[in-house]
């Protein structure tokens, strides 16, 4: 019961607090400069989106400091603690406690947002309809069997699991898919045009005529990896042949077995919905005399296809578009003809703006409720 | 007298502040200012063309004056005068800053040239005792210029490495190569190279237009033409290709009807267009009169000719017209040089208000902080209005807001407290944002236009303000701390009831910090999730914010807890000053980012310097009470 009973002291003390705050301060300042060197994404999920920040010593992987869910869980834990066993309720700590409210629900927030918010990016011609969202990071490979001209049946394999080097056999599939080599980033070029390339162990479609050349991995928020695998369709009796699959060849390559016909393609990972859009017109603006973008927008048709009518909308910075809960903004464009829209799926969106209006609304409570009783003093000094 | 020296005090700031307006021996003749007030646009703004000279200067040499070789000083306006009408004039003027001794050595020089030779004992004892400066850190275009090649070979190798990668030279080549081009640009942004009368020879192009038109238009067909006219008005065309291609100063206002702001040309640009509209444009023409009268110094006609153009505008152009002069009039009178000054003057009235003349020279303090407050008022506000815009907008613009903010606090403590400490703090933030504001307007224009995902007033004005008035408290609590520190340790002033006083000064303003970084960070938050959205994204610069609330959180907690007592309270306000620099520019140093907007290699230094002195601070601080001069015993 002692050891319980000192716990509980720890957990609800206010030193906790000061600690944990000092400690948050380190993680986000290392994180901050972290970012030279993985961008913002691998700074999320080294030091916030993790109970430990885990540093390489050598082979092995060694925790050296607590992350963000570690922290920001004891905080939550203390600040419920301190409220449960050591707050009295009174007039003058109205403010705290409406702030601690809110900081408890932001805490909380923060945690579902970073579990469900789906982040994807879709880029349109102008004239393009499109009713899928591409992630700006993740890549697959997708099996198509396109026998029937009225539909396409698509198996998608994970790039992780390429990377994994795991074999799939899938229903759907008459042939196994082995992969046989995975480069997380790489060029790919003709073999003609690369002179010393090393052999290759692809063997079908196009594979004989390219050489891979892997590359560092890149963080830079505004630059892609393009990942390459050698992948073997092996029959029941034998093999298909190896492949080579990359994000940086355009087209699908296609090949018939099994009385059927397929088609493969290595491409960034897509997200359906129910709905799709049109570009009826991109438009970008400049300052006069100068190459600083002025505004850009984009002119969409939202085409649903649950019977409501076709609508326009115009998307612009600062005015984006909400629909079936995804949200379309503006985030950059290629040429003259091209938008790329940023799209999210964030069902807690909603969260940062109650929490932070209830701690904005604790902290000036508590700061009038300070400055009245100086005020006060002050006169009857 | 003791009783008006406050008067007094604040009379002279005033006046010497607005010295500026009136003429002196020294100011430039009215019609060399008429010319700086004419409007062109530039960067996606219009402005007078006296800001064009002044932050053209700024870039290039890192000062605003110009000495002459026969060691004149001249005004801004002078030089623009002479770069775009008198050209061999303007090439001996030495502008072009060069502190890289690898890049002085690419254009022949070595430390010893440019060493300063002075005659008399007085000024070489000032040079040892480094009053005076021991060399020369500019070079003038006809010192650079037989240097070109190697200096354009160096450039391209420079260029293809990223900004934040390349060393010094290559930085200092790269500046220098894009100083020349823009020099040479403006040199050819009214006038063709070369040209002794461009007026007479655009006369004359106008006498011949149609027939040289028809004669180039027979010989393209393959037509009998007169080959003497047609060659003529090529050679003319290809003269005005140079012009257009060199310079983005768009002198050339559009045609009568058009309004459009993309319809400014360039001179160059705009005489190419003669050959089809069949005439040559009243505004290059007036700007080639203008030449004209400059090179023959004819000061009259050059009068007359800027005010007819000027009262041509100004019947299309009413609302520019008037903005640029009153931008040309702010130019002038420097108002936050004024203030820089007002506040240093303000910060050794109130140090001295604790050693000698108590009150008056406290109020002298307390006057002469106000004054500098409206002067700054009134500056920011005139920026504002000239960019119609809430009035933070950049780095420059922050450091304005910052001082103003931190000094408006002061303002509130001192009227409340009377004992000189908040003239003091405001004082010495005034001086300090003012200078780091001075060395940020070297960039180049302050009044710049924004970029898309920043252009929204309704945010600027509510996130922007709010969270850089955060930053301005927590500086203040922290200027406070220092001032504990400082006198405390230094002088016999710092009695029981001044430090309670200073410390219940420092625990309120961050109080205030806490809340105003808050709700400005959680405003940033918001703004982010409507135009990229996240609500948070872990950007450099929302980290900074975010530490910032987190610390000022940390102090109150360990306040209340008890973990610190009055000292460990000025201490943490102290580290408060740290975190906050890191915050303001430490972010912009990483280079990355969606809000990074600048980096400068000189920041970086002064920086760390700033960080040492306040972890000094904090070291003294911890020093035993029984060793500080006010409690020895």
């Amino acid at each position: 019961m002692d050891v319980l009973r000192q716990l509980r002291s720890v957990l609800v003390s206010i030193r906790l607090t000061v600690v944990l705050l000092a400690m948050s301060i380190v993680l986000v300042f290392w994180a901050t400069l972290d970012q030279v060197h993985l961008g913002v994404w691998g700074v999320q999920h080294k030091f916030f989106h993790s109970l430990f920040v885990i540093v390489k010593v050598g082979d092995l992987q060694v925790p050296v400091y607590p992350g963000g869910y570690m922290i920001g869980g004891l905080l939550l834990v203390n600040l419920i603690f301190a409220h449960v066993y050591r707050f009295k309720m009174g007039w003058r700590k109205t403010g705290i406690w409406i702030t601690h409210a809110g900081l408890i629900l932001l805490l909380l927030g923060e945690l579902v947002s970073g579990l469900v918010q789906r982040e994807f990016q879709m880029r349109l011609d102008e004239g393009d309809t499109k009713n899928y969202s591409e992630s700006s990071r993740q890549n697959e490979l997708a099996i198509t069997d396109t026998t029937n001209p009225d539909y396409d049946d698509v198996v998608a394999i994970p790039e992780s699991i390429l990377a994994s080097g795991t074999t799939v056999q899938s229903p759907k599939l008459p042939f196994r898919v082995v992969p046989r080599g995975y480069y997380p980033n790489a060029d790919v070029a003709l073999r003609s045009s690369v002179p010393n390339a090393p052999p290759s162990p692809a063997t079908a479609g196009m594979g004989p005529m390219i050489a891979i050349t892997p590359m560092e991995v890149t963080y830079k928020e505004d630059e892609r990896n393009t990942p390459a695998a050698y992948v073997e369709f092996v029959g029941p009796d034998s093999t298909l042949g190896t492949y080579v699959v990359s994000t940086r060849l355009g087209n699908p390559q296609k090949f018939d077995y099994a009385g059927r016909s397929w088609k493969v393609i290595m491409r960034p990972v897509r997200h359906y919905q129910p709905f799709s859009l049109t570009l009826e017109k991109f438009s970008h603006d400049v300052f006069p005399g100068t190459t600083i973008d002025k505004n850009f927008s984009s002119k969409v048709m939202i085409n649903s296809t649950d019977g409501t009518p076709s609508r326009e909308f115009l998307i612009y910075m600062n005015n984006p578009l909400r629909y079936q809960g995804l949200t379309y903004y503006q985030a950059s464009y290629d040429g003259e003809h091209t938008t790329v829209l940023q799209v999210v799926r964030n069902p807690s969106w909603l969260v940062p703006y109650i929490s932070c209006g209830a701690i904005a609304l604790g902290l000036i409570i508590q700061f009038l409720i300070h400055l009245s009783g100086f005020a006060r003093k002050r006169r009857a000094a | 007298m003791s009783r008006r020296m406050p008067l007094f005090v604040v009379l002279a700031a005033l006046i010497c502040a607005f010295s500026g307006l009136f003429p002196q021996p020294d100011s430039p003749p009215a019609y060399v200012t008429e010319f700086g007030r004419l409007p062109v646009l530039v960067d996606g703004r219009i402005k007078p063309l006296d800001s064009v000279a002044r932050s053209t200067l700024l870039v290039i040499q890192g000062r605003q004056r110009v000495m002459t070789p026969d060691d004149k000083e001249i005004s801004p306006d002078q030089w623009l005068l002479d770069v775009f009408f008198r050209p061999e004039l303007a090439d001996t003027y030495k502008v072009f800053v060069i502190d890289n001794t690898d890049l002085l050595s690419l254009v022949g020089k070595s430390q010893d040239d440019m060493k300063i030779h002075y005659d008399s004992s007085a000024k070489q004892l000032g040079a040892i005792l480094d009053f005076l400066p021991t060399t020369n850190r500019r070079l003038s275009f006809k010192d650079i210029e037989p240097y070109f090649a190697q200096i354009e070979a160096q450039e391209k190798l420079a260029q293809p490495v990223e900004a934040q990668s390349r060393t010094h030279f290559q930085s200092a080549v790269v500046q220098l190569y894009s100083n020349l081009s823009h020099y040479v640009g403006l040199r050819r942004a009214l006038i063709p190279d070369g040209s002794t009368d461009f007026l007479g020879e655009l006369l004359r192009l106008q006498e011949n237009l149609s027939d040289g038109v028809e004669a180039v238009r027979l010989k393209e067909a393959g037509k009998p033409h007169d080959e003497a006219k047609a060659a003529a008005i090529i050679d003319e065309g290809q003269r005005f290709v140079v012009m257009a291609e060199a310079t983005e100063l768009l002198a050339i206002p559009p045609d009568e009807d058009e309004t459009d702001m993309n319809a400014w040309h360039n001179a160059g640009h705009e005489l190419l267009e003669t050959f089809g509209k069949g005439y040559v444009s009243p505004a290059v023409m007036a700007y080639a009169g203008m030449g004209y009268a400059w090179q023959k110094n004819q000061p009259d006609k050059f009068e007359h000719i800027v005010q007819l153009y000027e009262s041509s505008l100004e019947k299309r152009f009413g609302k520019q017209v008037t903005k640029a002069r009153i931008e040309t009039g702010f130019n002038q009178l420097e108002p936050f040089y004024a203030c820089m000054l007002i506040y240093l003057t303000a910060f050794l009235f109130a140090a001295l208000s604790w050693l000698k003349w108590q009150e008056p020279a406290r109020k002298s303090a307390w006057g002469l902080v106000a004054l500098g407050w409206v002067l700054a008022t009134a500056g920011i506000a005139t920026r504002m209005w000239l960019e119609g815009r809430p009035p933070v907008t950049n780095l420059y613009s922050s450091a304005l807001f910052i001082g103003w903010g931190s000094v408006g606090l002061c303002l509130i403590l001192e009227w409340t407290y009377k004992d000189g400490i908040g003239s003091a703090a405001a004082g010495a933030i005034g001086f300090a944002t003012l200078l780091i504001a001075h060395h940020l307007a070297l960039a180049g224009d302050t009044l710049e236009m924004m970029r898309a995902v920043l252009d929204s007033n309704f945010w600027l004005a509510t996130h922007v303000v709010v969270v850089t008035t955060g930053y301005a408290s927590t500086f203040l609590a922290g200027m406070l701390a220092v001032i504990y520190v400082v006198r405390g340790m230094f002088t016999k002033t710092l009695d029981k009831a001044t430090a309670d006083t200073l410390a219940r000064m420092v625990y309120g303003i961050v109080c205030f910090a806490t809340l105003f970084s808050f709700v400005g960070t959680a405003l940033g938050g918001i703004w982010a999730d409507q135009s990229w959205g996240r609500f948070w994204g872990w950007d450099p610069k929302e980290n900074g914010a975010l530490i910032i609330v987190i610390w000022n959180a940390l102090i109150l907690h360990a306040r209340w807890g008890g973990m610190v007592k009055q000292r460990g309270l000025i201490c943490l306000a102290i580290f408060g000053n740290i975190v906050t620099s890191w915050s303001w520019f430490g972010t912009n140093m990483l280079g990355i980012g969606l809000h990074s907007y600048g980096f400068t290699e000189a920041a970086f230094w002064w920086l760390t310097a700033f960080i040492a002195t306040q972890l000094a601070l904090i070291a003294l601080a911890n020093v035993p009470l029984a060793k500080w001069r006010s409690f020895r015993t």
